[in-house]
């Protein structure tokens, strides 16, 4: 049995909790907090209730009993960090994950602001304490990217790595040329069905996706960058005419993200893509391709988020550290 | 590019086996008679697409093949590629953003088509640039993105290259 200590109880957080429920896993939630509670349980704590709890819009544990008092006090193998990402100071997951490297923690993570941000600080004090930090979720939700990259490809150089990385702007360009909607129509189509945030800044203006090559980067292709390093042009300003256009020669528009390792280059735009192209995916799919010197071209397509969707590459890490650390105990 | 050799016999034979040596693509071979050079002597004229830098290599070859290049034609406009543009492009003086890629005398805007928007409204065109190599056209688009930032216009670019 793992013992697991969950912060953050919003979507990602729900849907691990549901999947935990729901499985045998052999995962057990000792400690839980969001952002107004928090509760720990070294006998494993009621799932279902939490979860009825929240759904009442009430906390998920008990108020006063704070995050940062879960990873010091609770008795877990694994921290789970699922809080909002901050993209300037990545707080308070960096100094959540810390605390739990620090006490010998391994540590899994969907936020993508301590790994874009602390990648090198953070691996070398996890292997300091003998423990693994994890992040498949932080890169194209369910599309197991970083697991294929670092064990399926490791002997390979990549000499190029671009895809769709945003779902949200992946659905706005998907609308804007089946219906010719103008960008504001289509923005509000993906706020009503839930896909975009009140304020869409961070996925429209290719921010979202600029963090997720930072951290690919950074973390898989020995660069090291910043997400100042990434040429970035968001969809915001794009036209029914432009897609238009782009339709009379068989393409569409996609907000690209590139890597080209070896030319230092990093970046965000939209780009011209011929419509048959595999990463021409529709609705809110994430697509990435990946250009690599033994196994040659691969496309992975998937679900890039949604609650289960990104609990599933969470539940990934954590299997993957239970089979090679944890089993036994 | 253009190559143009004497037809002596054999030299057609010899002048091929290099050019794909040195990962050249032929496009066509045009006998002509030239005027100026004595009656039976035709002219061989190979038109070719060749890769970055090598045409010395192709060269020094043709030379120890006893192929005698006569001249290294005018190159053609073999690559093209297509952008889009949105903004106020009417605005910014449309004719001049095409200039400018004009101006460089190895890449030309080859086609434009512009979709008119509602008064006021930003534009959007579709821009075709063909340049001898693909060097010139990294250089079109590199001219094209400084304009683009100067009069503010967005530039979408295809995702693979020229
Ligand atoms: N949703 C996805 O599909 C997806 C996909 C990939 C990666 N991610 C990443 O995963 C993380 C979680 O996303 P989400 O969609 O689950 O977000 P969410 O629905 O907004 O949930 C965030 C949770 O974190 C809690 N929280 C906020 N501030 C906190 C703090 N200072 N300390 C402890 N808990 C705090 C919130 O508490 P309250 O409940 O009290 O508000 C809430 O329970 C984010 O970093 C996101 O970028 C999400």
């Amino acid at each position: 049995m793992m013992r697991i200590a969950l912060l953050g109880f919003g979507s990602v957080g729900q849907g691990i909790a549901r999947a935990i429920l729901a499985k045998d896993l052999n995962i057990t939630v000792t400690g839980l907090a969001d952002s107004r509670s928090g509760i720990t349980d070294p006998a494993g704590i009621d799932l279902a209730a939490a979860l009825d709890r929240k759904g009442n819009g009430g906390p998920c544990g008990t108020p006063g009993v704070s995050p940062a008092d879960v990873v010091a006090k609770a008795e877990y193998d694994v921290l789970v960090e699922v809080t909002p990402t901050n993209v300037e100071t990545a707080e308070p997951a960096l100094g959540h994950i810390r605390g739990a490297l620090g006490r010998h923690k391994h540590v899994v993570t969907s936020n993508k602001g301590p790994i874009a941000l602390a990648y090198p600080e953070l691996r070398a004090l996890a292997e300091a304490n003998g423990v693994l930090l994890k992040y498949e979720a932080t890169v194209c939700g369910a599309i197991p990217l970083i697991h294929a990259m670092q064990e399926g490809l490791a002997g390979n150089t990549i000499s190029r790595l671009y895809g769709v990385f945003n779902g949200t702007c992946n659905y706005i360009l998907t609308r804007m040329a089946e219906d010719s909607l103008t960008y504001e129509q289509a923005l509000a189509e993906a706020r009503e069905l839930g896909y975009a945030e009140a304020d869409p800044t961070y996925d429209v203006e290719g921010i979202d996706a600029a963090i997720k090559l930072v951290i690919l980067a950074n973390t898989l292709l020995d660069m090291q960058t910043t997400l100042d390093d990434v040429e970035r042009t968001g969809i915001t300003l794009l036209t029914p005419d432009a897609l238009r256009l782009a339709e009379d020669l068989d393409c569409t528009i996609r907000l690209i993200g590139e890597i080209v390792p070896e030319a230092g280059v990093l970046r965000v735009s939209p780009r011209i893509v011929p419509k048959a192209h595999p990463l021409v995916v529709e609705g809110t799919l994430n697509a990435v391709t990946v250009e690599a010197d033994l196994a040659g071209e691969l496309t992975f397509i998937g679900k890039g988020a949604g609650s289960t969707e990104t609990a599933s590459a969470v539940i990934g890490d954590l299997l993957y550290i239970h089979d090679r650390y944890v089993q036994g105990s | 590019m253009k190559l143009e050799m004497k037809d002596q016999p054999g030299q057609l034979v010899a002048a091929l086996k290099p050019i794909s040596a040195v990962g050249g693509n032929i496009i066509a071979v045009i006998h002509q008679r030239e005027t100026s050079t004595a009656a039976e002597a035709l002219d061989v004229q190979i038109v070719l697409e060749l890769p970055e830098g090598r045409l010395e290599t192709l060269l020094e070859l043709l030379r120890e093949q006893g192929v005698s290049v006569v001249r290294i034609g005018e190159e053609r406009l073999l690559y093209k590629c297509t952008l889009i543009m949105i903004g106020h492009l009417m605005h910014t003086d449309l004719s001049d953003t095409v200039d400018r890629i004009d101006r460089t005398g190895s890449a030309e805007v080859t086609e434009l088509s512009l979709a008119m928007p509602a008064i006021n409204a930003p534009s959007s065109a579709r821009i075709t640039i063909r340049s001898t190599t693909r060097t010139e056209m990294k250089k079109a688009i590199r001219i094209l993105r400084g304009v683009a930032e100067q009069k503010k216009l967005l530039i979408i670019e295809p995702l693979e290259d020229a």
